[in-house]
């Protein structure tokens, strides 16, 4: 599904910094996978090269075969079928709920109103926000906004998920409520890739953890090989240190 | 308790003492300075006649209703328009005059030649103030809408990574806010006008009236300090936003177009408005281009009338009600912008 060959990036601003170096991975279809690492250690810039946002110096990444790197890809296309929830949730503040999660099936997929509304309902139900679909995001908490983000990437119908630290800019008691909407995502069969610091996700949900420091992956497990026998010396301070 | 609630009052029955008395100095400063403009005027003997200001406004003007053939009166009568003069030429042809009058000249069977005065009307008509401020507020009107079609473009160009545009609109906003707009005005004119008029001779089409000269160096010099407005509006939106939206599929124009300029022109609505209120001002300028706006019309009433006082006082209020009331319908805008 999503294939990741030889990637590098280097950013030269503020100061040379190697962010990814040589980073090769392959995540299969309806996998979930999640990145864990310190801050600086390439994760987030990792996810957003999926979908460009970053463009990679180095390699080959392939999204259900398209390589996304060649000039000739059309990069709003893939953009589409690949979600993405960011962890300043970034929802429009000059649209409702329900236009936020409308406009791009509007825009982007040329849905008709009253298909785009339907679609619209059907998920604001699924994340639980039906009853506030006229208000808009500055009068929710940050737990309903990230829902509603993700309800507005998934109603582009995409083949995969990536979530940038989804819980980071959350209180305490709202984290719980967007894990769940992930975990029934994670359950459906989504394809999923998750920067994030809930441990207890990645135990319960992961399929696969992947562990980067420095712009490296150092360490790619199973939850339980990852959580109880980790190999890697680095790993295992990480994990002591925010365990 | 008592000695303390007391003393609360006491301090506020001293604060609003001294606010008061600040609130006196206030109109007393206003009032000492018009009274002093007042005092000085007398000085010098100046008469003030407020009076003769309205006719710059409205006039009622007496028009002469003149025959333009040679012939004879033939029949005068009252209709329901008003007098009726039918004067038969000489050549056999009956011409009619009508016109609401208490003022006819002539009388049935006079002979008259062609430019004879029939009779006389009074007619309303706008005065030359009026006439101005209705140019300034025209001028300005169409010089905004092109100051912002230009300046949204520029504003674009300018934070577009493309060099060519980049660097266009970087040469165009330097260009424009390095050097007067005096300056501009006169090289549009003289300049520009020269060459466009001339060309446009020579392909043997009608010239193009010094007006449009002025509107397209008000528009371009507006249009610079329009696109920095934009481009800053624009630069103030979280770079989250456009994340966001591209994330979802939408290409640069569609994610411009739905999101990022709806939230940047609240933002520059209040910078805007400052900007047209220049604009408006600034239009005083053109006077020296032949455009007769307001302040061109004031100083010509005021070689006529010698009320020079009167006469700027009423141009400095004219401008100011047209000033203000584009402020208030920019705040209008804002406040509807915002709720909605």
């Amino acid at each position: 599904m999503i294939e990741v060959k030889d990637v590098s990036k280097i950013f030269m601003v503020p100061h040379q910094v190697n962010a990814l170096v040589d980073v090769t991975e392959n995540i299969g279809r309806a996998e979930v996978v999640v990145v864990i690492g310190p801050s600086g250690s390439g994760k987030s810039t990792l996810l957003r090269c999926l979908n460009r946002l970053e463009t990679a110096d180095k390699g080959h990444i392939y999204i259900d075969g398209v390589d996304i790197l060649h000039p000739k890809t059309d990069i709003n296309k893939i953009r589409a079928e690949v979600g993405m929830v960011f962890q300043s949730f970034n929802l429009f503040p000059h649209k409702t709920v329900k236009q936020n999660v409308s406009l791009a099936q509007n825009v982007v997929r040329k849905r008709s109103s009253g298909e785009a509304e339907e679609i619209t309902m059907a998920l604001l139900n699924k994340v639980g926000i039906s009853d506030k679909k006229n208000v808009y995001p500055e009068q929710l908490s940050g737990g309903q906004q990230q829902r509603v983000a993700i309800a507005r990437a998934l109603a582009m119908n995409p083949k995969a998920m990536l979530f940038d630290e989804p819980t980071s800019a959350l209180d305490p008691e709202m984290i719980g409520e967007v894990l769940d909407v992930m975990k029934t995502l994670a359950r459906e069969g989504m394809t999923m890739v998750v920067v994030t610091h809930e441990m207890g996700f990645a135990r319960e949900v992961a399929d696969r953890v992947i562990f980067m420091d420095e712009g490296r992956v150092v360490e790619v497990g199973t939850p339980e090989h990852f959580f109880k026998n980790p190999t890697h010396d680095r790993t295992k301070l990480f994990l002591k240190q925010i365990l | 308790m008592d000695s303390s609630d007391s003393t609360i009052s006491l301090l506020q029955k001293k604060q609003k003492r001294t606010y008061y008395m600040w609130v006196i100095v206030f109109f007393l400063i206003i009032f000492t300075g018009l009274g002093g403009l007042y005092y000085c005027t007398l000085k010098i003997d100046y008469t003030w006649r407020w009076y003769r200001v309205p006719q710059y406004f409205f006039f009622h003007e007496e028009v002469e209703v003149r025959t333009t053939v040679d012939g004879q009166v033939d029949e005068i009568r009252e209709t329901d328009e008003g007098t009726l003069v039918v004067v038969e030429g000489d050549d056999g042809e009956e011409l009619q005059y009508s016109f609401s009058s208490d003022d006819v000249r002539v009388y049935e069977g006079d002979l008259l030649f062609a430019g004879d005065v029939l009779g006389t009307f009074h007619e309303w008509r706008i005065g030359i103030l009026l006439q101005g401020l209705w140019l300034t507020l025209k001028v300005s009107f169409i010089a905004i809408i092109f100051g912002i079609a230009l300046g949204l473009f520029t504003g674009l160009a300018r934070i577009s990574a493309n060099p060519a545009f980049k660097w266009l609109a970087i040469t165009y906003i330097e260009l424009i806010r390095g050097s007067p707009l005096l300056v501009q005005i006169f090289i549009w004119y003289f300049v520009l006008g020269t060459l466009i008029n001339t060309m446009i001779a020579q392909a043997g089409i009608s010239q193009v009236p010094p007006l449009w000269f002025g509107v397209a160096s008000l528009a371009t010099f507006t249009g610079a300090y329009v696109a920095e407005i934009v481009r800053a509006g624009i630069q103030s939106i979280h770079r989250g936003q456009t994340e966001a939206s591209r994330s979802l599929g939408m290409s640069y124009g569609q994610s411009m177009y739905h999101v990022i300029l709806p939230q940047a022109f609240r933002r520059i609505i209040p910078p805007l408005a400052g900007q047209f209120i220049s604009l408006i001002k600034d239009s005083s300028l053109l006077g020296i281009i032949a455009i007769r706006e307001l302040t061109k019309a004031t100083r010509e009433v005021v070689t006529t009338s010698l009320q020079p006082f009167e006469l700027w006082f009423v141009c400095a209020l004219l401008y100011l009600v047209l000033t203000f009331s584009l402020s208030m319908l920019l705040q209008y805008l804002e406040n509807r912008m915002i709720h909605s």
